[in-house]
């Protein structure tokens, strides 16, 4: 009896460690929005999302770094999405699993996935900045200093290869989801292999193209380093409007005004509006992924 | 054809990867060509032509030149390569010299240059002797990753046990979204947070001086990795074979008996993975460390001091760096050793794991 009460509270004292390590987890992302929120729900008001930085980034709105933003994501989209979505084709439809080539690809995705995205901010640097720019420069400008410098399109394209594995992952796990015997029938019917892949098995998967790019939207937008030296600014007193152009960013404000600014006290409202402006863009992004990839495994059970 | 486009494209990936260990390195090779060089010039030193050669290089050091360089690379690598070379030697040669001069007695001669002063403990890279010391740097980013994890790995494998044995399927359908969640907050959120409201929090806790430290720092980097525990050790839990679970519960084991005695050394493997990319996922981390944990290169292992991390340095630094010169060479060579650790820890939890856990599933 007395040995079979020890167990007992021995497996409930188990069993509560466990329980209590969810719930503090938990706790820390209730905490961590509810202070976000009460910090900044009174900053926000439609005026302070439209209107541009005033009397040195002390009062005004945030609408700059909005618009960066959004422009960031969808060059990055532009440019991460097709090529994930053919390399998601390519190790679903093409490559046999046991292939060398397959195996190496998935090691090269999940190697892409884990490289810190510092790194990325390197190679934007060293590559798309320093090599492709100043050869651009040089070729079309006869050297004039346009191109080698940082700028949204050279910031867009290094977030896109930080997205890529994103993408590739979420279309590779919906086209999994279309069925074998869809395939077939199509194959049968006097379809070519590519003519599948175009009118049958991509229209079947568009749901977790669209969960791939929300997902690397929602990345892009929340990364800071890797655009930090390759073309995010502190200031502009103008939109870009070219590709040429830097760009201000949300992750980017609210860096420079919680570490850099001058008066870090006084603008705390604007930061922690800004970190709500943001945050709330990730959630809506993530709940909406969240919920369509719950469709798709689903669809996937049925 | 199709095929051909599609296949071409999927390389890709393997492109990018070699592309961005190239270069990477490749910025950072100066460091180690100007020690080459600086062996040729003690040869030559004594001629009075080739201090000249140096004094010109020097002077042509500004910023347009050096772009222009740059842009020839291609071309003429084998000729840029050696520009680059004096380049950075006579500006590592001042350095060098000055250096001695501080510090004679401790071995420094007019050979050494940037290379040397690698392994020494100070990071004064805009100081008027610059030296590049990345022991205290490196040390720090061991001391927050150790923090972090100790934070982070009982709390999330422990969370992903009690996911995977104990919950329902309801509460299971709320701790998996909310950890969904959690990976999807930007690490710039994370470190807003933990510079405005946790440091604070857990100075008024501890009492410690340093208000950003390595222990706040770390605990907010642990929060950025509980998500990859627990995705990982999850998936690492739930992949155990069921018959498993049910030979145990067979044998007269309770639920919790079976859950830590038998599943989870099963799942070993897993979440020893699952750990080490949540070191690699600490590593590297930039905003976090740049936002809290006070960014001074300090040696001790006190974990209520500030410290830096390689990764901090990299961000901090960077954008106002001079393109070309050692310091921004040095910047890319920490940046060099973070993608190397990286892809290590990633190589070994895959084959490792896939290795280890093949073979206990399959029970040879």
């Amino acid at each position: 009896m007395i040995k079979d009460l020890k167990k007992d509270i021995k497996g409930i004292l188990i069993e509560g460690l466990t329980l209590t390590s969810a719930l503090v987890i938990i706790a820390i992302v209730v905490v961590m929005v509810t202070v976000i929120v009460i910090g900044g729900k009174d900053q926000i008001s439609w005026e302070f999302l439209t209107s541009f930085p005033e009397e040195g980034m002390t009062k005004g709105g945030i609408f700059p770094a909005i618009y960066g933003t959004a422009l960031l994501v969808i060059i990055m989209s532009v440019a991460a999405v097709p090529f994930g979505t053919i390399t998601a084709i390519y190790l679903t439809e093409y490559a046999k699993e046991e292939s060398i080539i397959a195996k190496s690809i998935r090691f090269a995705v999940r190697t892409l996935a884990v490289i810190p995205s510092i790194i990325y901010g390197l190679f934007g640097l060293g590559f798309f900045i320093k090599f492709v720019g100043t050869q651009m420069d040089n070729a079309f400008l006869g050297g004039e200093l346009k191109w080698g410098q940082p700028n949204i399109l050279w910031a867009s394209l290094t977030m896109s290869l930080l997205t890529l594995p994103v993408v590739i992952v979420s279309v590779e796990e919906a086209l999994k989801t279309v069925p074998r015997d869809l395939r077939a029938a199509s194959l049968a019917l006097g379809a070519t292999k590519w003519q599948t892949i175009w009118k049958v098995v991509i229209p079947g998967s568009i749901s977790g193209i669209m969960t791939g790019t929300i997902l690397a939207v929602s990345r892009g937008a929340g990364e800071v380093a890797p655009i930090l030296f390759t073309g995010a600014a502190y200031y502009l007193a103008t939109l870009p409007g070219s590709l040429s152009d830097q760009f201000m960013v949300l992750g980017y404000h609210i860096y420079v005004m919680a570490t850099q600014s001058a008066n870090v006290d006084q603008t705390l409202p604007i930061q922690f509006g800004t970190t709500l402006v943001l945050l709330a863009l990730t959630f809506i992004l993530n709940i909406s992924a969240i919920v369509l990839r719950y469709r798709i495994r689903k669809k996937k059970t049925n | 054809m199709a095929e051909k486009i599609i296949k071409s494209v999927a390389f890709l990936c393997i492109t990018i990867i070699v592309l961005i260990f190239f270069f990477v390195f490749r910025e950072s090779v100066p460091i180690f060509a100007s020690a080459k060089t600086h062996e040729h010039t003690e040869a030559t030193a004594s001629s009075p032509e080739v201090q000249e050669t140096y004094g010109e290089v020097t002077d042509q050091s500004s910023a347009p030149l050096v772009q222009e360089t740059y842009g020839e690379v291609t071309d003429q690598s084998s000729e840029v390569q050696e520009t680059y070379g004096e380049v950075v030697d006579s500006t590592a040669s001042k350095s060098a010299d000055e250096t001695y001069t501080v510090s004679a007695g401790s071995g420094y001669d007019e050979n050494q240059s940037a290379l040397n002063t690698l392994m020494s403990k100070d990071w004064y890279p805009v100081s008027e002797k610059p030296r590049y010391g990345l022991f205290a740097i490196i040390l720090g980013t061991f001391k927050i990753t150790i923090i972090s994890i100790l934070f982070a790995a009982p709390l999330a494998i422990l969370a992903a046990l009690y996911s995977a044995s104990f919950a329902g399927k309801r509460t299971k359908e709320i701790i998996k979204p909310t950890i969904e969640l959690l990976a999807g907050f930007p690490s710039v959120v994370i470190g807003f947070f933990a510079l405005m409201v946790l440091a604070t929090f857990l100075q008024d806790i501890f009492n410690y001086d340093t208000r950003l430290n390595s222990f706040v720092g770390g605990i907010a980097m642990g929060i950025a990795a509980i998500p990859i525990i627990f995705t990982i050790a999850e998936d690492a839990l739930t992949a155990v074979p069921k018959t498993y679970n049910e030979a145990s519960l067979a044998l007269g084991a309770s639920k919790w008996q079976t859950a830590f005695f038998v599943i989870l050394p099963a799942a070993t493997p897993g979440i020893f993975a699952a750990i080490l990319l949540g070191i690699g996922r600490v590593f590297g981390e930039t905003m976090i460390a740049l936002m809290a944990t006070g960014n001074a290169a300090q040696m001790g292992l006190n974990p209520f001091e500030s410290v830096r991390t390689l990764a901090a340095t990299i961000g901090a630094e960077m954008a106002e760096v001079v393109f070309g010169d050692t310091h921004y060479n040095v910047l890319f060579l920490i940046g060099s050793m973070l993608f190397i650790f990286t892809f290590v820890i990633n190589a070994v939890a895959e084959f490792y794991v896939k290795g280890k856990l093949m073979k206990r599933i399959q029970g040879k």
